[in-house]
């Protein structure tokens, strides 16, 4: 069995790996929108966050957690909206 | 369950990385970011399935958060997306700062202290570097670098505290004082981080902190052991990374350069420029122009300023409809952020094949009848390929000067954000056009109409 840390750190080198990849075929012109695309996957925080609001109300956690859920879903509600939002405008000649 | 739950991470991993290869071509950039999308929301429903939540405050907390994010989409000028990613890479950095401090618990072992203190450490810091980018952005405080005498070493000392606090509370995890240190310090050493910077060095600092937000919920994800957290992160980490890359190098920076150096802090050097200025008039300006058979339009932070897109797009279909070739030339640092003039234009309608980067139009160049430059400056200051001692020398241009005539559209004769002057404006065949963009160029329009 591998322990945990090794395996995290597995998925972390072979992701920025990929990253670079996918990214570097992203063209100028669509800079703005992979950044504010970025923006809104950053926002995955929010799945960490949802698993730590536990149900006893005495948790100071608990409130971080909270506070945690809402900042990212500004990321996540804003980032693909506001994406969308862009790249609805970008068009072709003709 | 469990299990359940992990393969929808997986689910979700492969839905982040196809969106991300859409984003590949303007063509399908748009399905790509459903796919992001919806990537997302099997991740979150997924996360809602786990044992022993509270839904009432998730559903609150995400009420709230999605109905600012929603209002900010939708209400966002195109020139203030700067601001706006800013402020998202801001709150992206405080959700993971929470979430480590809230991933805190008396089993923890050194490993997840560990990546308990890079959470707080990158998140905090990315949240008060990115209010002050924001600040400098929105011109809500000076875009000028701010330097003080012991900066570096005030800088070094923090750095120093941060290690010292973080070992402590590693070591010493039920004492909260060295938290509270970790998580002051991180804030402070955000700020102190971005306040060197220039206004005109936005580009590299929105880039890298677009990475620190992405690498902080990595940190998060490993201090709560989930991995859609390290996957989604480093995707952005990885993205914010590049852009920082591709900013320095249209700078011929290194990135310590832009951090450290207070680039554009006022030194003024003094460098020579022979010939004078030539003011044109508007109507002088439009019987060149219906002359043209090429035009290339150069836009810079200026043309974001003054509003002058919309303008700008009448003006190309009038000299298209005359019978122009008409292109732009964008310089991978015009304006504040990456591909922000593209974004303008494609809000004004300008097809994006219309756009050109900057190692396209250079070679044709020469071959074009007027170059209008709209609000830029360093991005076409010769300087940079003929004189050794600017600051800017070596830095990529876009190579107006070798066009046949070259509209400088100015508001005055002050110097760009880094204060140098530019040889480009003394040139034989550039003829300037004073005033604001937008009505100068309303003014030519008004001219093709008439």
């Amino acid at each position: 069995m591998i322990p945990i840390e090794v395996f995290l750190t597995f998925i972390l080198v072979l992701s920025i790996f990929l990253g670079f990849e996918l990214i570097n075929k992203v063209p100028a012109t669509l800079h703005t929108p992979l950044m504010s695309g970025a923006n809104a996957i950053s926002g995955i925080t929010l799945v960490g966050a949802v698993g730590l609001v536990g149900t006893g109300d005495g948790d100071p956690s608990k409130w971080l957690a909270v506070g945690a859920v809402a900042l990212a879903s500004i990321n996540v509600v804003g980032g693909y909206l506001v994406t969308d939002r862009m790249l609805s405008m970008f068009k072709k000649k003709g | 369950m469990e299990s359940f739950i992990q393969y929808a991470y997986v689910a979700a991993a492969v839905l982040f990385i196809f969106g991300l290869k859409q984003l590949g071509s303007p063509a399908t950039a748009r399905r790509g970011n459903l796919i992001s999308s919806s990537g997302m929301l099997v991740a979150v429903v997924a996360a809602l399935l786990s044992q022993g939540i509270d839904y009432t405050w998730i559903l609150i907390g995400f009420a709230i958060g999605g109905a600012i994010g929603a209002a900010a989409a939708r209400l966002v000028q195109m020139t203030s997306m700067p601001e706006m990613v800013a402020l998202f890479n801001g709150f992206g950095g405080m959700a993971s700062l929470l979430v480590g401090t809230a991933a805190l618990s008396p089993a923890a072992g050194t490993f997840t202290l560990v990546t308990i203190v890079l959470s707080i450490l990158i998140g905090g810091l990315t949240f008060t570097g990115s209010l002050v980018a924001y600040g400098k952005l929105s011109e809500k405080i000076t875009s000028a670098p701010i330097l003080f005498g012991a900066q570096q070493m005030v800088n070094g000392a923090i750095i120093a505290a941060i290690l010292v606090s973080a070992v402590l509370f590693c070591i010493n995890p039920d004492n909260t004082v060295w938290l509270v240190l970790v998580v002051a310090l991180s804030l402070i050493f955000g700020v102190m981080a971005v306040i060197p910077i220039g206004g005109a060095d936005m580009p590299v600092v929105i880039s890298l902190l677009n990475s620190y937000s992405g690498l902080a919920a990595c940190a998060a994800g490993f201090a709560v052991d989930n991995n859609i957290l390290i996957v989604a992160g480093s995707l952005v980490g990885s993205a914010g990374i590049i852009l920082t890359q591709i900013m320095c190098k249209a700078m011929n920076r290194s990135l310590s350069n832009v951090l450290f150096s207070g680039f554009g802090s006022g030194k003024t050097e003094t460098t020579e420029v022979d010939g004078e200025i030539k003011p044109i008039s508007v109507e002088d300006a439009f019987y060149v122009l219906e002359a043209a058979s090429t035009v290339a339009i150069i836009p810079g932070y200026g043309m974001a300023v003054a509003q002058a897109q919309h303008v700008v797009k009448e003006l190309t279909e009038l000299l298209e409809g005359n019978g122009a070739e008409v292109n732009f030339g964008i310089h991978p640092v015009a304006g504040r952020m990456p591909g922000h003039m593209n974004v303008l234009l494609a809000e004004a309608d300008v097809p994006y094949d219309q756009l050109l980067e900057m190692d396209d139009i250079n070679p044709r160049m020469e071959t074009v009848d007027v170059a209008i430059v709209i609000g830029a400056n360093d991005v076409v200051n010769p300087a940079a390929r003929e004189i050794e001692s600017s600051p800017i020398y070596g830095m990529p241009v876009i190579n107006v000067d070798s066009a046949r005539t070259v509209f400088v559209l100015k508001r005055s004769m002050a110097s760009g954000f880094a204060g140098i002057e530019n040889p480009l404006f003394y040139k034989d065949n550039t003829r300037m056009l004073f005033g604001d963009a937008k009505e100068s160029i309303g003014g030519l329009v008004r001219e093709f109409g008439s």
